[in-house]
């Protein structure tokens, strides 16, 4: 990537997962890794989100939101800031069916990022990554609403976590 | 029951509310279907759980990809002879507009059914069916 890498806040990726976007806060997802290079998520195994009872495998549209998530994740941590996005696209491959009852883990990067569009592919895994259950590509439309990104409170709580990280 | 029961069953009553109860994550998400002339439509309910931008507010796109993958599957399962579920192998989603947090439709074409794999174009809207706010293509491997 020609951008050099910024300086960005772990903390603000997890004030968005955990508060920011009640769907995930809904499914419980985790924030594993923020890096400029890469963000993981992970989702959980529950039972509700098991989409072939015969197996107990998770559904795809889990595995699909929680890769959305990722990408948009990504998308932030390359903006360096948090702005409202919009995914204009997703195109998933689905590998492998995900392991019985597993936890499923995505990692995403925004591989290019234009004034307008971001460009992300993810991978999906459950336990080992040299083992992908998915592949996506997804592109993003930035700034796609002039409403502000987080909750009130949350925004607030943001506005604390910017002032008190360490620039690097 | 076996899915197999399940999807015989569903068939044979022309009711899939046991096919919908059988699939948790279809359950989760609350989704209903009712049968048009042309052909079923997958529903999902307003629910704020699925908000994926609260400030919009709009649903969540993972949720949205997921109501049409659903509508895809539903639509097969409908019209074919499968008695499994049809595994999803790729699924291409275009968000074409914000989509509200309310109730949401879903409706899938199968575009190519082969012995083996099939092809699917869904659509999902709101209001008005003729405004779109998502539409997907997927492939499904049968059987």
């Amino acid at each position: 990537m020609s951008r050099k890498p910024v300086a960005f806040d772990p903390h603000m990726i997890e004030l968005m997962v955990h508060q920011g976007i009640p769907h995930c806060r809904e499914l419980g997802v985790r924030v594993v890794e923020v890096g400029a290079a890469r963000t993981v998520l992970m989702l959980p195994f529950q039972e509700r989100l098991i989409g072939n009872p015969e197996f107990g495998i998770l559904a795809g549209g889990a595995v699909t939101t929680l890769v959305d998530t990722v990408c948009g994740m990504a998308v932030q941590v390359a903006l360096g800031k948090l702005l409202p996005i919009a995914t204009l696209d997703l195109r998933i491959d689905y590998l492998r069916p995900s392991e019985p009852r597993q936890d499923v883990h995505a990692m995403a990067e925004c591989y290019k990022l234009t004034r307008q569009i971001a460009f992300v592919r993810s991978t999906a895994w459950n336990e080992d990554e040299a083992k992908p259950i998915a592949n996506c590509v997804a592109t993003f439309m930035i700034g796609s609403s002039d409403k502000a990104v987080l909750p009130p409170a949350a925004e607030q709580e943001a506005g604390r976590a910017v002032k008190g990280a360490r620039p690097r | 029951m076996s899915m197999l029961d399940v999807i015989r069953q569903a068939k044979e009553s022309g009711d899939f509310g046991r096919f919908l109860t059988a699939i948790p994550y279809f359950a989760f998400l609350g989704l209903a279907i009712e049968e048009t002339p042309e052909g079923p439509v997958c529903i999902l309910p307003a629910d704020e759980r699925f908000i994926g931008n609260p400030r919009l507010p709009a649903l969540h796109g993972g949720v949205v990809g997921a109501l049409l993958e659903s509508a895809a599957v539903v639509q097969l399962v409908w019209q074919s002879e499968a008695v499994h579920i049809p595994k999803t192998i790729n699924l291409s989603v275009d968000y074409l507009r914000s989509a509200r947090p309310v109730r949401t439709f879903a409706r899938g074409i199968v575009t190519k059914h082969g012995r083996r794999v099939a092809n699917v174009r869904v659509e999902a809207w709101q209001d008005d069916p003729a405004r779109p706010v998502a539409a997907a293509k997927a492939h499904f491997l049968l059987g």
